[in-house]
């Protein structure tokens, strides 16, 4: 009697596979029924009829006992147009009672979604590049693969003119067009008065066709006639106004009279040929530029980018495999040792994907920016994202009765689901309207810093669906809590307030989450302080590096146009007794120029790079830029001697290995061949980037210059200078535009990219600490309200404000430090590794962690003491009367 | 004619809950349809036709007090209601004319 009970196995699959409804009584009725089986035939028996039995209870043999229907709840959907009116106007009405909240909930979500935005719009930017040319999928640049002491390089942006022939000649199937380019280059274009230094292109005739230029006026056709030339639509306007530019006469450079063929719409910063004013024959600058006769057929003279199309049926790897050894067998032996692979590199990747690696395509420094800035509009998004959860869980905790009153009144479960979510729905999408007003505020400024043409895609409708789906994830994301857990409270616990002691496990998980989301918040917050924080003090750093020489009231002035005249304005400029002095030089000051190899020295050993910086200047250089020499002497008007003299830098000094260089002779075997004696050795000069060591640099006066630099005298004011200049060049060169630029500033342009980075980050991190605190803010004050009794019992019992508003915010500060742990081992991993690709870098001090560290914690506890104090100062009687 | 159907088992049945008079759950209706008709079915078709029977409501069911022997389990006890009982004596009543109708000799030839 006492073992009556049924086989374990057979009640399991009862219990497990029978319906509900009716699992007790029928658990109940087998089990009173096996008992007596047991006692009429034995074990076995009652075993086997028990198990027959179970399985005839079981789906598909048993029949579901239908829930009864309440009269009340027939055809009642959830969904109906009543209902949704219904939602949406509870939801308004909550919205409006709670204007605080609201205001923090919505304008949280709207700023977040706004930098989440903003860079998805620059992200996609990046990623569309170049897609102005609609043929961008065809096109590619030729390029090519050679290998130097071992190792496989790739470069060759610019090829060999007879490259070009060739290509076209026996490959001609595979493209549609093979243009040859020039690099941008600058030239004088004037017409009458008007007269413009722009920077433009010479470039074969297919180069319209190829580019898809978007005509204004006049035809894509044309460039085969040699003096033809086709304009930008701003540099047209520049020189013609309104007038008609069509069959005008520029001239490029003072020399050559062309005309106008057409105008086409300016090219787009996102392509890579934005910097074209202009296109010119490709011919035309052979007449402009002697040497181009010679590089016509050397397929050593790699001057030339070569631009194709290919056919439609074929792929960048089918053509590059087929033009792989275009170039090998025209090359000398010395040149080919090098085994130069021709292959394309696609337009497509051309703005992210342009660094190689032994051939092979690596994440390059644009890539890293997309994914950097990727990564922190996540983060801002996710922030915006937890503060709406955050606050939704909080204040759910208040409508508990609400929920309680309307299951009482015969609300489904359904329906305050919904409820729960259009509310939530409708928030995200007020904070989604609100977030287009701001992306369209900021984007003049996010532009102008990020250098970028960005507009909102108001016709795409992949952008819209992108972001009504995203509004609507974070909608029932943020809202799921509220709908999913609250609806299913049971009415009569959370009328009778029993909602905490009652469920309490679901509300300690709800805080828990709820804590780990704001330490999950500073984390970043703190992070993004710390990165920003040596972001500019790596910027600093670079700024306050001795430059070795003096940029102030310094002036370059390209050389166009000038003609042999350099000399004459040089007297004439030092006559306008404004000028202190004036020098001229291959490159702009603060552009490191050219670089040779080919050297040799007495006590040169292979190992030694003889890679070296070659600068040719003129014998004023040094006082115009005011060097300061180490040892030896500056170069000499006077010594006709010294065009065979050197000046090193002293990182060209080490580099030779010499101890004392004054004197010792330098064979130069490229570069302007010849032997050469040093004459001395100045400072470093940081010519090019800020960041980096100095070039190993050597200077010699032989050659020709490109640039003039004037140093304006220190005790005369530019203001007064610039006029007497101006007039000074047009006595002598009149054609001549007077075109210059100031080596300071041009020096500031080297911290561009880096200052762009930290205002950029530096608006981030605002933003997500400004979301951050919006959050902790909406929180605080959940938990005062929460507590109000609790506080009015221990004011009463004796408790100061100053107690109060300690136990208040204590949680708050030490989620905050909790956050601060986190961030400063992570901030610290990831900014090593960013300064690591920086030769001249600063290192992360450890006050930058303890600021970071305490502006957080002030931050935080200015946020919660409003709150707290208030809840301190309130008079207990009012807080306990209440109910 | 009527609008429910009642089947042969189910009228069975229906009696048993009868005969058990508020005392009816599976169990008692299982023992009660082997011991008056020698039946033996499983608890899996008692089941279901109660189930059937209330959704045509011919019985209704409450749940009543749970006892020892059941693990504290509460049964499901049936009772017959208003029109369960009018099916039971509508069809009581429909047999009896039909049997006026035999012909006595029918039945005494096939007897014997």
């Amino acid at each position: 009697m006492k073992s009556m009970t049924p086989p374990r196995f057979a009640h399991w699959l009862l219990t497990q596979l029978h319906p509900d409804e009716t699992l007790e009584e029928v658990e109940g009725d087998l089990g009173e029924l096996y008992t007596y089986w047991y006692e009429r035939s034995g074990k076995i028996q009652a075993t086997l009829w028990y198990l027959l039995n179970v399985v005839s209870v079981l789906p598909p043999f048993v029949r579901r006992r239908k829930p009864k229907q309440s009269p009340y709840r027939q055809d009642v959907s959830s969904l109906q147009p009543t209902m949704i009116r219904n939602y949406l106007k509870i939801a308004w009405r909550n919205l409006t009672k709670n204007k605080v909240y609201s205001v923090i909930n919505i304008g949280g979500l709207a700023v977040g979604m706004a930098v989440a935005m903003l860079i998805g719009l620059w992200i996609y930017d990046e990623l569309t590049f170049n897609q102005y040319h609609q043929n961008y999928s065809r096109i590619a640049q030729v390029m090519r693969h050679e290998w130097f002491d071992g190792k496989k390089e790739t470069g060759g942006q610019s090829s060999p003119m007879p490259l070009g022939t060739e290509l076209r000649a026996a490959f001609g199937d595979e493209f549609d067009y093979v243009v040859l380019s020039t690099k941008p280059v600058n030239y004088i274009i004037a017409s009458g008065d008007a007269k413009f230094n722009q920077s433009g292109r010479f470039m074969q005739a297919d180069a319209p066709e190829l580019l898809t230029l978007r005509m204004v006026q006049g035809s894509r056709a044309g460039l085969h006639d040699l003096n033809t030339i086709l304009l930008a639509e701003t540099l047209a306007k520049k020189l013609f106004g309104d007038g008609n530019p069509i069959n005008r006469i520029v001239t490029i450079d003072t020399q050559v009279n062309v005309k106008v063929i057409g105008v086409y719409e300016d090219l787009p910063i996102s392509s890579d040929f934005r910097e074209t004013a202009y296109i010119a024959p490709f011919r035309l600058y052979g007449s402009l530029n002697s040497w181009v006769k010679d590089a016509r057929d050397n397929w050593g003279d790699n001057s030339f980018p070569i631009y194709v199309q290919i056919a439609p049926n074929k792929t960048f790897e089918q053509v590059s495999a087929r033009i792989k050894g275009a170039m090998l067998p025209h090359l000398k032996a010395e040149k080919a040792a090098s085994k130069p692979e021709v292959f394309l590199h696609p337009m497509p990747n051309w703005h992210l994907f342009s660094t190689f690696e032994n051939g092979l395509s690596i994440t390059s420094e644009p890539m890293k920016y997309v994914l950097f800035y990727g990564v922190i509009g996540l983060f801002v998004l996710l922030l915006a994202c937890i503060n709406f959860t955050n606050l939704s869980t909080a204040r759910s905790e208040k409508r508990a009765k609400e929920v309680g009153i309307r299951k009482a009144v015969g609300s489904v479960r359904a329906q305050l689901t919904s409820q729960f979510l259009s509310e939530s729905v409708l928030v995200s999408m007020v904070a989604f309207g609100i977030c287009l007003g701001l992306v369209q505020l900021a984007l003049p400024w996010f532009n102008r810093v990020a250098d970028k043409q960005i507009v909102i895609l108001w016709a795409n409708p992949i952008f819209w669906l992108v972001c009504i789906a995203f509004a609507l994830f974070t909608a029932l994301l943020s809202g799921s809590y509220p709908a999913f857990y609250l609806s299913s409270l049971q009415p009569v616990q959370t009328l009778k307030g029993l909602y905490s002691s009652g469920s309490l496990s679901g509300w300690h998980s709800a805080v828990a989450s709820r804590k780990v989301l704001v330490v999950f918040q500073f984390t970043i917050s703190t992070a993004l302080i710390i990165g920003t924080a040596s972001v500019y003090q790596q910027i600093q750093l670079a700024k306050n590096r001795p430059v070795g020489y003096d940029r102030s009231g310094l002036l370059s002035f390209p050389e166009n146009g000038f003609l042999g005249k350099e000399d004459v304005i040089r007297n004439e400029l030092l006559r306008t007794g404004v000028v202190a002095e004036v020098a001229e030089s291959a490159y702009p000051l603060t552009n490191e120029g050219s670089n040779n190899t080919g050297f040799d020295w007495r006590g040169k050993t292979p190992s030694m790079n003889d890679d070296f910086g070659t600068i040719r200047i003129s014998g004023e250089y040094g006082k115009a830029v005011g060097w300061q020499f180490v040892a030896g002497r500056d170069f000499s008007r006077k010594l006709r001697s010294d065009s065979s003299g050197l000046i090193i830098n002293e990182s060209a000094m080490k580099a030779m290995g010499l101890q004392q260089p004054i004197g010792e002779q330098v064979r130069s075997e490229h570069w302007q061949k010849g032997t050469y004696t040093i004459l001395g050795v100045v400072k470093d000069m940081v010519m090019a980037s800020p960041f980096e060591r100095v070039r190993p640099t050597i200077f010699s006066i032989r050659g020709g210059k490109r640039w003039m630099l004037v140093k304006i005298d220190a005790h005369v004011s530019l203001h007064a200078a610039l006029p007497k200049l101006e007039a000074a060049f047009k006595t002598i060169v009149p054609d001549v535009p007077f075109d210059y630029k100031f080596a300071d500033e041009e020096y500031a342009l080297k911290f561009a990219v880096e200052e762009r980075i930290g205002k950029l980050a530096s608006f981030f991190t605002i933003l997500a600490i400004f979301i951050s605190c919006l959050g902790l803010f909406g929180l605080a004050s959940f938990m005062a309200e929460r507590r109000t009794k609790e506080i009015g019992i221990r004011k009463v019992l004796g408790a100061s404000a100053l107690t109060i508003w300690r136990l208040l915010s204590e949680e708050f500060v030490l989620l905050v430090l909790t956050a601060f742990a986190i961030a400063t081992p992570t901030a610290y991993y990831f900014l090593s590794n960013w300064l690591q690709k920086y030769e001249y870098h600063t290192h992360i001090s450890w006050w930058v962690f303890a600021g970071s560290g305490i502006g957080t914690l002030t931050i935080t506890l200015l946020t919660v003491s409003y709150q707290s104090i208030k809840a301190a100062l309130v008079n207990p009687v009012k807080s306990l009367r209440s109910e | 004619m009527r609008r429910t159907y009642l089947g042969e088992f189910e009228e069975v049945v229906l009696l048993m809950v009868a005969i058990l008079d508020g005392e009816g759950y599976g169990v008692t209706v299982s023992q009660a349809l082997e011991e008056h008709t020698g039946r033996i079915v499983t608890f899996g078709t008692v089941h279901n036709t109660l189930i059937r029977l209330e959704e045509k409501g011919f019985v209704t069911s409450e749940l009543g007090g749970g006892t020892a022997e059941r693990g504290g389990r509460r049964k499901r006890l049936f009772r017959v209601t208003a029109l369960g009982s009018r099916a039971l004596q509508e069809i009581q009543q429909l047999r009896q004319e039909l049997w006026q109708l035999i012909p006595p000799k029918t039945l005494q030839l096939s007897g014997s």
